[in-house]
């Protein structure tokens, strides 16, 4: 697993309170981790914070598996 | 007009977790007070507050609160204290009225009426400076949901799908008397049959102290001695001690308490409001506000002021003790030398707008025991009176009439009425 998907599973299993084996690629964050449209929101400022980007609302709109955050803060970070 | 009846307790107190814990040792003369702990206070002028015991803290006994048992920590987290406070007197006291509507038709007919005086106080200050660090980008979807005062009661009403009235009280330190009174009129006339209705603080935090110690209305004379500090009607008090906590009732329209075989704990017979017209801070001298409330909410119970055991007074332990006594004297009359009256604050603080609804339990508890709690630290009374204020030992008496006294900033002012159960 990369260091950003450890991280961002990280990230999704405190502010969740999910079980790890829960957090793979394909879970979406509000039908298969029981996250409300606010804990969705709560998440993405999590990820900035965790890797010092910014997500505009119109990417963060197509953020809600734990598979596609990944992929966008992968990227995110290589262009740094 | 409808009766109402109170049908379950609970409370998170400065003395313990549940009403019975804070009960029993309320009557062992225990104080809540200790140094404070958590937080930051050798530069504030009162280091001294009445905090819930918890786990782990020097201050925590057998029956601290633990968070976890009320609320998932994903979930603490969204949340000021005051609202975890509060779902769990909410909690605890339907249990204890056994009353969890299932049906559609009881759970709307059960509303929820729970306030705060000041609500999130530490999330505002922390998400302030959180703004003013990192920028608005990292304000949290949760702040907002997380600090409102009517969100007890909106959290309440999700996890028991109580579908009645949703309201909320924001009166300062009369917050959980006005909450407990209003929610009594709604079952009165017929909005609802059932209501949770109290109050919930947690103010103890650096800005919170600061801000009443630049009102001047803390004790600072006793950083040394906590025990000591909240010491009402006494020669040397010099301010309140603020505690922190919430208290919940169940009110319950009489025939269906009946129906169902509900243990009635009291009847609510007297509810009183008044406005001083004073001063932001200060009581109005005259006591004149203290003495229309209570004579407001005798005439709504149908009594005469010798029909009063005991009084649970406001008592904060600040200069306003006196006008407090002077008043109650007044509307007494008389009868001033049959009742006794005693400040609870001595032991758990003073809850501001959880103080109301702490106190009305246990003016509830009061007349289900048949004994006065006391009036800790009074050892050189400031005042002669007639009035028994019952220090530092409870006292064994006739209670079948308790009145609960609530004033607060801006002049507002509350009392209820409670009596012993007679069907």
């Amino acid at each position: 697993m990369s260091d950003v998907a450890e991280r961002v599973k990280k990230i999704v299993i405190e502010h969740l309170g999910v079980d790890a084996d829960k957090v793979i690629d394909s879970a979406n964050f509000i039908d298969d981790l029981g996250a409300d449209s606010l804990d969705t929101v709560e998440l993405v400022m999590a990820f900035e914070e965790e890797f010092g980007v910014e997500i505009p609302d119109e990417s963060a709109e197509g953020i809600v598996t734990v598979g596609d955050a990944v992929k966008f803060l992968e990227k995110a970070t290589a262009k740094a | 007009m409808r009766r109402v009846v109170v049908t379950g307790l609970g409370m998170v107190s400065p003395l313990a977790c549940g009403v019975e814990q804070s009960w029993k040792r309320l009557l062992a003369g225990e104080s809540g007070a200790a140094r404070i702990e958590g937080f930051e206070a050798s530069d504030l002028a009162c280091q001294v507050a009445m905090q819930v015991p918890r786990p782990g803290r020097a201050k925590a006994n057998s029956d601290a609160f633990n968070a976890d048992e009320w609320m998932e920590p994903k979930e603490q987290r969204k949340v000021d204290d005051f609202i975890i406070f509060g779902v769990a007197a909410a909690r605890q006291a339907l249990k204890d009225a056994d009353w969890a509507p299932k049906t559609y038709q009881d759970q709307i007919e059960t509303g929820v009426l729970i306030g705060s005086g000041i609500g999130g106080l530490g999330g505002i200050n922390e998400t302030s400076l959180l703004l003013q660090e990192k920028g608005p980008r990292r304000v949290s979807p949760f702040f907002v949901p997380g600090r409102l005062i009517n969100l007890i009661g909106g959290h309440v009403s999700i996890e028991h799908q109580l579908k009645g009235p949703n309201h909320a009280v924001v009166t300062a330190c009369s917050t959980g008397t006005h909450a407990i009174g209003d929610a009594a009129r709604l079952i009165m006339l017929g909005d609802a049959e059932v209501m949770v209705a109290g109050g919930a603080e947690s103010a103890l935090n650096r800005i919170g102290i600061a801000g009443f110690c630049a009102c001047k209305a803390l004790a600072t004379a006793f950083n040394d001695n906590p025990t000591a500090a909240s010491r009402p009607y006494d020669r040397d008090r010099d301010g309140f001690v603020m505690g922190e906590g919430a208290g919940c009732v169940v009110l319950e329209e009489m025939e269906h308490a009946q129906r169902r075989g509900a243990r009635i704990y009291a009847e609510v017979i007297g509810y009183g409001m008044s406005g001083d017209a004073y001063h932001i801070t200060a009581p109005a001298e005259d006591g004149d506000g203290a003495y229309r409330c209570m004579r407001a909410a005798l005439k709504r119970a149908g009594l005469t002021p010798a029909d009063i055991d005991y009084v649970n007074a406001h008592g904060t332990s600040t200069m306003a003790d006196g006008i407090e006594l002077r008043a109650v004297e007044r509307v007494v009359g008389e009868a001033a030398a049959t009742i006794s009256m005693s400040s609870t604050k001595s032991s758990v603080g003073h809850l501001l707008g959880a103080a109301g609804a702490v106190e009305a339990i246990f003016s509830v508890l009061a007349i289900r025991d048949q004994i006065a709690p006391a009036t800790l630290n009074l050892d050189n009374p400031a005042f002669e009176t007639a009035i028994d204020l019952v220090p530092h030992t409870p006292r064994k008496r006739k209670i079948d009439v308790a009145l609960s006294n609530s004033f607060g900033f801006g002049g507002t002012n509350a009392s209820l009425v409670l009596r012993r159960f007679e069907g």
